[in-house]
């Protein structure tokens, strides 16, 4: 079983990337797909993390976060946010296969995030579809 | 879930190492690690607990180069094993392409082996996926300890309980000193990418 993403799909993903997190002072977004594939990445040039890793450990969190919403009668819980001294990392349900994860620090706000991320999770969902 | 980004011209799909606790999982990921190290810009990513056992996952990301004109970039996963993990497995398991079966040689562990192939097949069926369709190796790991006088069961033995039905490739190997570890990543990569490669014509 696998899935593919052309070009253009790619490319606009991308873009959305772009222009709703790093132009606005993110300091690395990624989608990922649940089984822990890095679909698209970008980030401000001046962080670099091990995405690979990342990724991996973000879809086994997100995972075991989801196990738990079952066991307290949730159907889910769609955002997980970590807060950390100087970096932060904002995790978004995009359809029921993938994930947005974006790292951010003190000089971008939480409230200003969410919403980029409620525009973009909307764009994403067109392009991946279903 | 294999992702093939037809952008980049590259191939990212996700290999499982399964099998009962104290198999050899976490041996045979450290010694892929130790070997192709020029290959693996990351760490290992272990998650423990106290007792040095997997608690979450192992991870290693592994590029492999190109086939096909893609490249191709694994994710290596072990479970954990002990049998009160088994909402870890299932997590781990979303999206597997490939599986490394473990078996673990030494006589006491039989009914463990069985125990634990079982729980892979009834995993995967909760993701809709037949281990009779995966892309699926048997390791029969610890084949030293025969030769330290530890009762061990023999190729046959472990054939008839874990294969007769599978009829999967499998290998004897030693993860501890490194035999055939790479043998059983190599066939397992192999069988992986040719269930993909209708897609990369
Ligand atoms: N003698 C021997 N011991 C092994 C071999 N492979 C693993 N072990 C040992 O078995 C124990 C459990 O191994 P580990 O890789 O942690 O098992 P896991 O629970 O499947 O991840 C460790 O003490 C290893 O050193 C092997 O091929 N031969
Ligand atoms: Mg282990």
């Amino acid at each position: 079983m696998e899935y593919a993403l052309d070009q253009s799909q790619l490319e606009a993903i991308e873009d959305i990337i772009r222009q709703e997190f790093i132009e606005l002072g993110v300091h690395c977004t990624c989608l990922i797909d649940m089984a822990g594939n890095i679909v698209a990445n970008l980030d401000d040039g001046k962080t670099s993390f091990d995405v690979y890793s990342l990724a991996a450990l973000a879809a086994g969190n997100f995972g075991a976060v989801s196990a738990m919403a079952n066991m307290v009668g949730e159907q889910e819980f769609s955002l997980l946010f970590h807060k950390g001294k100087t970096e932060s990392i904002h995790f978004s349900k995009v359809t029921d296969e993938f994930l947005l994860i974006t790292i951010f620090g003190k000089e971008t706000s939480l409230g200003f995030l969410r919403l980029k991320v409620a525009e973009a999770v909307k764009k994403f969902e067109k392009i991946l579809g279903s | 879930m294999a992702f093939i980004n037809l952008k980049k011209k590259e191939v990212q799909a996700k290999i499982v190492y399964y099998g009962p606790g104290r198999g050899g999982k976490t041996t045979n990921l450290e010694h892929i690690h130790k070997t192709f190290r020029d290959r693996i810009s990351s760490e290992m990513v272990a998650i423990k607990t106290h007792g040095d056992r997997t608690l979450f996952f192992d991870f290693l990301p592994f590029d492999i180069g190109q086939i096909k004109g893609y490249d191709v970039r694994l994710q290596i996963y072990t479970v954990p094993g002990q049998v009160k993990y088994d909402a870890t497995r299932r997590l781990v398991l979303r999206g597997v392409d490939g599986l490394v079966f473990v078996a673990d040689s030494m006589q006491l562990r039989r009914e463990k082996n069985m125990v634990s192939l079982k729980n892979a097949e009834d995993n995967l069926k909760l993701y809709k996926k037949d281990i009779h369709k995966i892309p699926l190796v048997l390791q029969y790991n610890k084949r030293d300890l025969g030769e330290q006088g530890i009762p061990v069961l023999t190729v046959d033995e472990l054939e008839k309980d874990l294969n007769s039905d599978l009829q999967v490739p499998y290998f004897e190997a030693s993860a501890l000193i490194g035999e055939n570890v790479v043998e059983t990543l190599k066939k397992i990569i192999s069988l992986t990418m040719a269930s993909l490669s209708k897609e990369l014509e």
